[in-house]
């Protein structure tokens, strides 16, 4: 395609002021994570490597370790991965599967409406609602008989890393629900047919055809989910106890590392407390760095593999 | 095993319906006309409104989509059009990067950034926790608009004769422009509900205040306060605060999905 | 199409451009002073700021309570006109500023204990060994053999006790550590003082708000707020022995007296601790707020204004504290305080 034409400074004009913007753009992404690097630089002299491991949290003598808080944030993103995705594949696979065809664009629409609703709005009918209801109908019982039980032990606040858990399940529901609704959707309709023929129950062909085609979709639909229910902010604090400890009972409350920059950030005293807090924003912000990449690049292969008919 | 999908699927939905049942009661109850006027008042005295939060989050919204709709627009412009070497891959990387990146580290950004040198919570510093998450997003939502115009028509603008810059906006953006609006009014919902990035930027105010330079109100950062207080009243406030938010963020979806809808 | 999304593009832009009008017709529009801290007096601290921007149409003091950890955090980096703080700052905090800073006390509070307890009425008797032993995780039920012992006339549950605590940098928790370690050799030992320390056990909660809603919220829950807090959400607070061996209840007349001497030992900087305070009637956990402003202001019309403040802060604003459970400063403190905020200046030239 030729460039010299009739318009040629006007047109490399516009190619250059559109570039400006998108280098402004590659710009704004290094400096944050040149600005997270800098902040976190004397916390990462003072504690090192030990960081990760350490237990500690004590403003008054200045010691600070993430362990906690890394902890936190894992654990309730693995519980609310164990919970969401089940549900949301069952869910996908009723929506295309079984449902009729006029329900699949209001089951999209609300859906899209779950994913639309801001985090601190969740948190808040999770104070009021979802904590109160698990605390009585669910964790009270459940210390009660099973209290011996590590995963279980009391005492029963409410705010949990259960209730986290919980919350953040349904918070990436519809992110997972979408992704395992496109992938289902991948699934060529011969393959399908093929099973029904050969005498397959439906349950059958969603277990062959569907399970051995779908999977590596829905792992990276799963992982897509932990990327997002890592880095949830306000419901989580909300909900979660805010306890700098990493305890092994889900009725214990926890911190994540969100929550803690949230709760902390304007009130430390002290550049080793700053600088800490920043270094678990770093952390963070690698943590979802790297679950997002893996996410998409299991999505692209999935994408990949299924425009070569595969 | 269907009845299995099934409850799967209304247990996926079921949140949804509990949620908006409870905004549309608790929310409603004090759903005044004060609520929407009036000013805080002090803590543990009943009454008073959120008024300063609703002109505060739509005063910190277009603030930020005042110079972030342009960046990212013609950024996406770029990558559609000269979207093919290694700068453009690292601008699509970065973008992509951004759109992960939990929303608090854009509070932390904006407070190293703005509150430290300006020696001051703003509403701007607030703006550019926000453009952090809008631009990225619109980014490549407006590159996938641009897209899905097919080349034919790009090509037969050029075979006439229009220069390439012209045939660039005249034609492709505004055929995909539906597309791209509805990227827009889709990030503009999001960064509405946006909490952790005002926290310690905007930070909050209690009175009127539009100058830009100084700590502003938003609705969810009142949400927020009042949610984890301990007045009735405040709790109350917290729920009519959450149901204009989400009235406002679900408005904006509505006319967003309505677009695209129109285009077909 | 094209029409709605043009309209949608005219409204936008209007509404921009009324908002610079309007962000410009405000140009003469009442200065804007910003203060963050404390959660302590923020009860009184709203009604004041609330009342005196009514009687001041010229200045609104914008506060935002974060604690007073943020309020020192701020007021050293600068991002605020004032800080707030229950918790006085330390040499090595102070050696950090970039001038000299006052602590101008404003009123004293009490910091009580809060129970949420339905079997249980108001005012159980808890004593300084009983607190440390239930924060340090020690005493786990509510009908231990301890608390029994003191309190023969109530039916204790046998419930867990649930621990709340502050989760952010407070002054609060300042005073109520200062009190812990003073009183009790293990705590001293193991937790110490300060606004912010390592828990052994409990949930965090965000400000004197977020502890009164965590044990507003959790049956069984204990937790430590100011007065003010106490009262307006109509907890149950527990009565506590003092150093005379009296079990005295929260009220005014109690912290007051726990500050009657006070005044004659008053430092010239004012940072003086309350805790364990002599005195028949005496609250044990009562504590000063201040204010801190710089000496040195660098914005005048900002310095005078906060100054004229803290003048009526200090007299009229004294007025309001009682409504509210907090107590007045005494007369002869109010006298010093008056002689110090002279000192603030701008540019040498005192902004009295």
């Amino acid at each position: 395609m030729a460039r010299k034409t009739g318009g040629n400074i006007k047109d490399l004009l516009f190619e250059r002021t559109t570039g400006a913007f998108a280098f402004l753009v590659l710009f704004l992404a290094v400096l944050l994570f040149a600005v997270l690097l800098r902040e976190s630089l004397p916390a990462l002299r003072k504690f090192g490597a030990s960081f990760f491991v350490t237990g500690t949290w004590d403003p008054v003598l200045e010691t600070f370790g993430a362990l906690p808080f890394i902890y936190g944030t894992v654990v309730s993103s693995f519980l609310a991965i164990l919970i969401a995705v089940p549900l949301s594949v069952g869910a996908a696979i009723f929506i295309n599967e079984f449902a009729p065809p006029w329900m699949k664009t209001p089951v999209s629409f609300l859906a899209e409406l779950l994913a639309a609703i801001p985090s601190v709005i969740y948190g808040l009918w999770g104070i009021f609602v979802l904590v109160p209801v698990l605390r009585d109908v669910f964790m009270k019982p459940v210390t009660k008989y099973l209290g011996w039980v590590p995963l279980f032990k009391g005492p029963v606040y409410g705010p949990s890393m259960l209730a986290a858990g919980v919350l953040l399940s349904i918070m990436i529901v519809p992110f997972i629900l979408s992704v395992s609704r496109e992938v289902l959707a991948t699934v060529p309709q011969l393959q399908k047919e093929a099973v029904l023929s050969l005498g397959g129950t439906r349950w059958e062909m969603i277990r062959i055809v569907i399970g051995q085609h779908c999977l590596p979709g829905i792992f990276g639909a799963t992982i897509l989910g932990l990327g997002r229910a890592l880095g949830e902010t306000m419901a989580v604090t909300m909900v979660i106890g805010n306890r700098p400890e990493a305890l092994l009972s889900l009725f214990q409350p926890g911190y994540s590392m969100a929550a803690v920059i949230a709760n902390e950030f304007t009130e430390a005293v002290g550049d080793v407390y700053l600088s800490s807090l920043v270094l678990i924003g770093l952390i963070l912000f690698a943590m979802t760095f790297a679950v997002n990449l893996a996410a998409k690049w299991i999505l692209s292969r999935m994408v990949a593999r299924a425009s070569r008919g595969i | 095993m269907k009845a299995l999908f099934c409850l799967a699927a209304i247990l996926v939905l079921l949140p949804l319906f509990l949620i908006l049942f409870d905004l549309l009661i608790k929310g409603g109850k004090e759903l005044k006309l004060t609520l929407l006027i009036d000013l805080p008042h002090p803590v543990g005295e009943p009454g008073g409104g959120i008024a300063n939060g609703i002109v505060g989050t739509l005063v910190i919204t277009l603030m930020t989509m005042l110079w972030s709709v342009p960046t990212a627009v013609m950024c996406g412009i770029y990558l559609a059009e000269y979207g093919k070497g290694k700068f453009a891959s690292a601008v699509r990387f970065a973008a992509d990067t951004m759109t992960g990146v939990p929303s608090i580290i854009m509070g932390i950004f904006g407070y190293i950034l703005l509150v430290l040198p300006m020696k001051r919570f703003s509403a701007w510093a607030g703006a550019a926790a926000l453009s952090m998450i809008f631009i990225p997003v619109v980014v490549r939502t407006t590159e996938e608009m641009l897209r899905t115009v097919p080349t034919t028509v790009r090509e037969a603008a050029l075979a006439l004769g229009i220069a390439r810059w012209k045939a660039t906006l005249r034609i492709t953006v505004r055929t995909a422009w539906p597309g791209i609006l509805t990227g827009i009014l889709l990030a503009m919902a999001r960064i509405l509900g946006e909490t952790a990035p005002l926290l310690f930027t905007a930070l909050g105010n209690q009175f009127w205040q539009t100058r830009l330079d100084q700590p502003m109100a938003a609705v969810p950062l009142q949400v927020f306060t009042y949610a984890i207080s301990p007045y009735e009243d405040w709790h109350d406030k917290a729920w009519a605060g959450a149901l204009v938010l989400i009235t406002m963020v679900l408005v904006i979806n509505i006319v967003a999905r309505v677009l695209t809808r129109e285009k077909r | 199409m094209r029409r709605i999304s043009g309209i949608l593009a005219g409204t936008a832009v209007a509404l921009v451009l009324s908002l610079a009008v309007v962000t410009g017709a405000t140009a003469a529009d009442p200065l804007m002073i910003n203060g963050a801290g404390a959660t302590f007096p923020y009860p009184l601290y709203s009604k004041w700021f609330y009342e005196y921007s009514n009687a001041n149409p010229g200045v609104r003091f914008n506060y935002q309570s974060i604690g007073s950890g943020g309020g020192i955090k701020q007021i050293t980096a600068g991002t605020v006109n004032f800080g707030a703080t229950d918790a006085p700052m330390t040499e090595e905090g102070m050696k950090k500023l970039p001038g000299a800073i006052l602590h101008i006390p404003t009123a004293l509070g009490a910091v009580v204990p809060v129970y949420n307890l339905d079997e249980v009425p108001a005012g159980l008797k808890l004593t300084s060994d009983l607190l440390a032993g239930i924060y340090l995780g020690k005493i786990t039920r509510w009908n231990d053999p301890k608390i029994a012992e003191l309190n023969k006339t109530v039916t204790l549950p046998n419930a867990d006790i649930v621990v709340a605590h502050r989760s952010d940098g407070s002054g609060t928790t300042d005073i109520f550590t200062k009190y812990l370690t003073t009183v009790n050799a293990e705590w001293r030992a193991k937790v110490g003082r300060g606004p912010s320390v390592n828990w052994p056990v409990g949930i965090g909660g965000k400000g004197n708000e977020g502890v009164a809603g965590v044990v507003k919220q959790t049956p069984g829950a204990i937790g430590y707020v100011e007065l003010a807090y106490a009262k307006q959400n109509k907890m149950k607070v527990a009565s506590l022995r003092n150093k005379e061996g009296n079990f005295v209840s929260p009220t005014l007349e109690a912290t007051s007296a726990a500050a009657a001497g006070m005044a004659k030992s008053m430092p010239d900087d004012f940072r003086v601790s309350l805790v364990d305070a002599p005195g028949k009637e005496s609250w044990p956990i009562s504590g000063l707020t201040w204010i801190l402003v710089y000496r040195d202001q660098t914005d005048e019309a900002r310095g005078k204004a906060i100054v004229q403040f803290l003048k009526w802060a200090i007299r009229d604003g004294q007025k309001m504290e009682a409504a509210l459970d907090y107590a007045p400063l005494p007369k002869a403190v109010v006298e010093k305080v008056d002689l110090a905020l002279k000192q603030i200046s701008f540019k040498g030239k005192s902004l009295y």
